[in-house]
């Protein structure tokens, strides 16, 4: 069965139609990437599904149920969860505060006021494994407002992580950092993914981390879908090349 | 080795001295040198509240007058209706309507933001302050209300004789008391998973909400918590001041919170505590100084947003922490 499917998903601004009918899904396990060029309604099918933004009309299911009009808590705690396109960080809390927080939350204790946070070492030891997995370990103690973006687009996706969602969406987790930083963090990301068995859905500009990274496919132009498979589908898929890849695969 | 462990021996390493100071000092200054501080310490426990908004959760409020006037005004109400003077009664009276007062208007207030919630919190406050003034059947009006000195720990501890040696002994000892306690208890929760995530609501709210934090719902916690701490400052203010007036639930006063936070450092937990009671001796100072008084809080104002804007425990942190850097 599918994890995430969405029917006739639309929202408009003005007359644009940002996602326009869009039917899209997921299968538990698998980590796609969602591909388009500006505009395209990548980062709007995401804020729809994620709760960040209502949609106009269409349905979204999630393990069999309709969460169309759920709360950003509700998909929460159903599993669904998001990293930013612009890094969203506490930045005056350290980096292990970052991770331990998201912990606290997934297990409902944030309510808690009248227990220390740092005398929870069952919690400290989970951020400081999940800071490992992502290569953040040395940085633990550092407000993350004073990490490099690389360095912040790791926490970004760990905090998101550390929810231990089903579905992660991850919206351009290697923009805005240098070339040679995309390969180690999408390293990194596939990795913590595939052996924590997360469902994730990439966005990424980035052809060639897309075709190396993604066994699916989701080309999106103009609000729709316009092709989905395998990458070498996607290569030699004429509306593709003419719509998205242009000189690139020249 | 743990952080869990150093940041409260930290703490503790400086404060026991503090605190053993502050019990000895009425043994060896005048006594009115010890009211003076018990107003200090007061203020200093709603300037505690207070900056769980400000520097916690990023709330800027411009009407706290409200809760510390609801403290106040409920060991009033206590004293002229139910006829009581047992202190307890009147912490609890305090604790109590502050507590539902802040609920209502946090209610309000908290679906806003920035200049927004700083309007609509001291007009809310504003509202209460013309209520006590034209209302004077109940309230006093600007005579404002009486409060006779009360009887401590359930009447175990009289006034009997002089209320100068009372106020500047046995009271002194309760405020400190008090005040240690709403110290102990509020670095409990801003050091607890809630007070963390009140710390991510004011660093990226978004992001707070798509951890799983209900920002709005967390928000209205603290206000709640905000408001209980100062109405608890205002009814131990009253023993003190002998009267309870419409001044206190004026916005000006709402201001001097803010002044005490700012002048002690709102990115600190202790800066508002000391930032009020450095307050207290100073206007203090500056009324028996001069009749334009004001003028000098003023340039001290001005003063040290230009040149401390991190405030005195900010800035001394800073100091403290800069040549650790440098190895």
């Amino acid at each position: 069965m599918d994890l995430l499917k969405t029917t006739q998903l639309a929202k408009s601004f003005g007359d644009t139609h940002a996602v326009d009918h869009v039917d899209f899904t997921v299968s538990a396990g698998e980590v796609l990437a969602l591909i388009g060029s500006n505009g395209a309604g990548k980062t709007t099918l995401i804020n729809l599904i994620s709760g960040l933004i209502a949609p106009d009309s269409g349905r979204i299911d999630f393990q069999g149920a309709d969460i169309t009009r759920a709360s950003i808590h509700r998909k929460i705690e159903l599993g669904i969860a998001r990293s930013f396109q612009l890094v969203n960080l506490f930045d005056q809390l350290t980096v292990q505060d970052n991770v331990t927080l998201a912990i606290f939350s997934r297990e409902g204790r944030t309510r808690r006021l009248f227990s220390l946070a740092d005398a929870d070492t069952a919690v400290r030891d989970e951020a400081a494994h999940v800071l490992k997995e992502f290569g953040l370990d040395g940085r633990t103690g550092a407000p993350a407002g004073g990490l490099s973006q690389g360095e912040r687009k790791l926490l970004d996706v760990a905090v998101a992580y550390a929810l231990r969602p089903k579905l992660l969406f991850l919206d351009e987790p290697t923009s805005g950092v240098s070339t040679r930083e995309k390969a180690p963090i999408m390293d990194i990301i596939t990795h913590v993914v595939r052996s924590g068995g997360i469902t994730a859905v990439i966005v990424e500009h980035d052809m060639d981390v897309v075709f190396t990274y993604c066994p699916r496919i989701v080309a999106m132009h103009q609000g729709s879908i316009l092709a989905d498979g395998t990458p070498d589908q996607i290569r030699s898929n004429p509306q593709v090349t003419a719509n998205m890849l242009g000189t690139q695969t020249a | 080795m743990s952080a869990a462990v150093a940041a409260p021996r930290r703490v503790l390493a400086w404060s026991v001295p503090v605190l053993a100071a502050l019990i000895v000092l009425p043994f060896v200054v005048p006594p009115w040198q010890t009211v003076l501080l018990s107003y200090g310490l007061v203020f200093a426990i709603a300037a505690l509240g207070f900056n769980l908004l400000l520097g916690y959760t990023g709330l800027l409020s411009f009407g706290h007058s409200a809760y510390f006037g609801v403290g106040a005004y409920a060991v009033a109400f206590i004293v002229k209706y139910a006829k009581l003077e047992s202190m307890e009664a009147f912490l609890l009276g305090g604790i109590v309507a502050s507590g539902l007062v802040a609920a209502l208007f946090g209610l309000l207030c908290v679906r806003y933001t920035k200049i927004f919630f700083g309007i609509l919190t001291m007009a809310l406050s504003q509202v209460l302050w013309s209520l006590a003034f034209k209302f004077f059947w109940v309230t006093g009006g600007s005579d404002g209300l009486r409060v006779p000195t009360p009887t401590l720990l359930g009447g175990l501890v009289r006034v009997g004789g002089d209320k100068q040696d009372f106020l500047s002994r046995r009271y002194y000892f309760y405020v400190l008391a008090v005040f240690v306690l709403a110290v102990a208890v509020m670095w409990v929760i801003v050091h607890s998973p809630f007070g963390k995530a009140l710390q991510a609501i004011r660093d990226n709210e978004t992001r707070a909400e798509f951890v799983g934090v209900q920002v709005w719902h967390y928000r209205w916690v603290a206000f709640v918590i905000s408001g209980v701490f100062t109405g608890l400052a205002g009814a131990l203010w009253v023993p003190l001041n002998g009267l309870t007036t419409p001044d206190i639930l004026h916005w000006t006063f709402s201001g001097k919170m803010v002044f005490f936070t700012v002048l002690g450092g709102f990115q600190t937990f202790f800066g508002p505590v000391i930032g009020a009671i450095i307050f207290n001796y100073l206007e203090n100072w500056a009324v028996g100084y001069t009749v334009y008084w004001q003028m000098v809080l003023g340039v001290v104002l001005v003063v040290l947003v230009l040149a401390l804007p991190a405030g005195v425990v900010g800035t001394l942190r800073r100091l403290a922490l800069r040549p650790a850097k440098a190895t």
